[in-house]
């Protein structure tokens, strides 16, 4: 009997199912939809097309046409490419560990309960949202050779030969980057806050037990239980210090000279200044994989750490 | 009893960030005798104020030091134009220039690029959270083949820098005959993949439970999105509609780009090119720049828990 009812049940019961999941794909998909027609078209179809671009010889002025690596070979052979790559990474290899130092500092200090510690939190994270343009403004003006408060106050401190900042070319990175760290820690101090008050108090207990010394626990129990927010911390501001674009279009404009062009100056010069849509693609696809080595290399020795 | 606890809770940040030895040490087992014990915990609190003033005293020279270009830009829009770069520094105006705000709306259209500004964030917060809220419904709630990957394309281009496609973005926009247009910002910037990614955190930590309930109780999933899921996720909303309206009005690259002429421009890009123009006129400068932080002033003052929030959200389940 068993034999005979079994066969005409699941049939139905997955006829059942499957208009189920077709009612359900139909109903998922009406709530993606009106999103998601806007992300395909302006941000999943460029992105797959700044890929084919760089492939092809593509100007406002001729038709596209496909060229293989013609474009890398011009990339590679051009000094400004390597000018604003070398810029590129200097600009990150300041900004990187300076906001993560300075960020995790402010964290320690303001990770406690005390009256208003609520206010300095704010106060410290404000930066992060002002304006850029009134942010590289102001600091512009502070950064002023002559008369700006840095520098009298560089000279009040004994230093007779302040540096020239934005004004000259050894000195305009530097300023750019006191700035950024300045307007970033913030945001990150808010990201290592929610990283420390995840730490469970009995393991400084334990530490402390142990006879611990408060730096010992800082390095034996703060730092490795931090390590998952510091990987994404690290990830994030990689990835932001070689995205950096408007801060160093206002703030001084790659100049003086050459000395603060960045890699996505160089493809909004290219490609929208210049309409080389081609040439300016393929500067675009080695800011990916720039981008792409560094977070796939963080991952992989997150990953060997916790192994 | 409720002050023990708070003690306890007070206690814990200091240990946690590993600095107050002397605390710590104190609490080990097998210290002396009950009379000693109260003499040390005499001293303990004098130490733990002691130890307070220090770290106020610290943070305010801190946050002072971190303040100083908001002083210095407060107190240079008060100055006549040359009041500005002196030697030495005067922090606060000789005499206030109050004139410099009145004068501002004609010496550039100031009220044009305020509302300019305005226009575009409010619609493009709008759409960001409605989209964004709809399709992390969708991502979130309901089960459906294909769902992960679309998803995974969703976290993958966040990966990608957008300087990386802005030149197709912008060949796109150009046939379409969109540049020099709002239209343009609104379509790129509304439809992020930041808001859904934002949202579907949230709503992931709604137990799913909640929806099958309202589900039974016969409510379509619209309902259910409409009515249940939405009222829970009031903070996640709060959050995404701040970022994302703090974003458009700060953004300079977006209209940088696509806005050509002076009518359209936001409060940035007249600003910036108010500075083009007029370099020498600091303090006029001061004050257009104190008046394009003062909407992300009040609108962070009002609602600086969700900024935190969010943060913490979309920073620590990446």
């Amino acid at each position: 009997m068993t034999t005979k009812t079994l066969p005409p049940v699941a049939p139905a019961a997955s006829r059942g199912n499957r208009k189920q999941a077709r009612r359900n794909t139909l109903i998922g998909w009406t709530f993606i939809l009106p999103n998601f027609l806007g992300f395909l078209a302006f941000t999943l179809i460029p992105v797959l097309a700044a890929f084919a671009l760089s492939f092809m010889e593509w100007t406002s002025f001729t038709a596209p046409k496909w060229v293989g690596l013609a474009n890398f070979q011009r990339m590679l052979a051009s000094d400004t490419f390597w000018v604003a790559l070398r810029n590129t990474v200097a600009y990150a290899l300041g900004h990187v560990p300076l906001t993560m130092a300075l960020a995790l500092l402010l964290a320690m200090l303001l990770n406690r309960k005390l009256k208003g510690i609520g206010f300095f939190r704010v106060a410290i994270f404000f930066p992060y949202i002002t304006s850029l343009v009134a942010v590289a403004v102001v600091w512009n003006m502070l950064f002023s050779p002559d008369s700006g408060p840095i520098n009298q106050f560089l000279h009040s401190i004994g230093i007779a030969e302040a540096p020239g900042w934005t004004s000259s070319s050894d000195w305009a990175m530097p300023a750019v980057i006191i700035t950024s760290v300045w307007r970033d820690m913030g945001y990150y101090m808010v990201l290592y806050l929610a990283g420390l008050q995840a730490i469970p108090n009995e393991l400084y207990e334990a530490a402390e037990v142990d006879g611990a010394s408060a730096w010992q626990r800082f390095w034996n129990v703060t730092i490795p239980s931090l390590r998952p927010t510091t990987f994404f911390v690290v990830v994030m501001l990689t990835v932001s210090s070689f995205k950096v674009f408007d801060l160093i279009v206002v703030m001084t404009n790659g100049g003086p000279g050459r000395s603060t062009t960045v890699l996505s100056q160089l493809i909004y010069q290219e490609g929208i200044g210049e309409g080389k849509f081609g040439y300016s693609s393929a500067i675009s696809l080695v800011l990916f994989l720039i981008v792409l080595t560094v977070t796939v290399l963080q991952f992989k020795i997150q990953q060997r750490r916790e192994r | 009893m409720t002050n023990m606890a708070e003690d306890l809770k007070a206690e814990a940040p200091f240990a946690k960030a590993g600095l107050a030895p002397a605390e710590g040490r104190r609490r080990t087992p097998g210290t002396g005798t009950r009379g000693s014990g109260q003499r040390k915990r005499s001293t303990r609190e004098r130490k733990a104020r002691t130890t307070d003033t220090v770290i106020y005293a610290v943070l305010a020279v801190l946050v002072v030091a971190l303040m100083v270009p908001f002083i210095w830009m407060v107190s240079s829009s008060l100055k006549e134009n040359n009041q500005v770069l002196t030697v030495p520094i005067q922090w606060i105006p000789s005499e206030f220039v109050w004139s410099n705000y009145t004068d501002i709306w004609t010496r550039i259209p100031m009220m044009g690029y305020l509302q300019n500004s305005l226009y575009l964030a409010v619609i493009i917060t709008c759409l960001q959270v409605l989209t964004g809220s709809l399709a992390a419904y969708g991502f979130s709630k309901v089960r459906f083949p294909g769902r992960d990957v679309l998803f995974l394309a969703y976290i993958g281009t966040i990966a990608v820098p957008w300087q990386a496609y802005m030149v197709p973005q912008y060949i796109m926009m150009q046939n379409l005959g969109l540049t020099n247009s709002f239209n343009a910002l609104i379509l790129l910037q509304a439809f992020g993949a930041f808001g859904v990614f934002l949202m579907r955190q949230y709503y992931m930590t709604i137990p799913d439970e909640l929806c099958e309930a309202a589900r039974i109780d016969g409510l379509s999933e619209y309902g259910i999105w409409a009515r249940v899921i939405l009222p829970l996720s009031k903070p996640a909303l709060a959050s995404l509609a701040l970022l994302t309206f703090v974003n458009t009005w700060n953004d300079y690259m977006g209209p940088f780009i696509y806005l050509t002429s002076n009518r359209l421009w936001t409060v940035q890009l007249g600003l910036r090119s108010f500075v083009g123009q007029f370099d020498a006129e600091y303090a006029m400068i001061m004050t257009g720049s104190v008046i394009s932080v003062i909407p992300i002033l009040v609108i962070f003052l009002l609602g600086q828990r969700y900024f935190i929030q969010g943060i913490a959200t979309s920073g620590m389940k990446g």
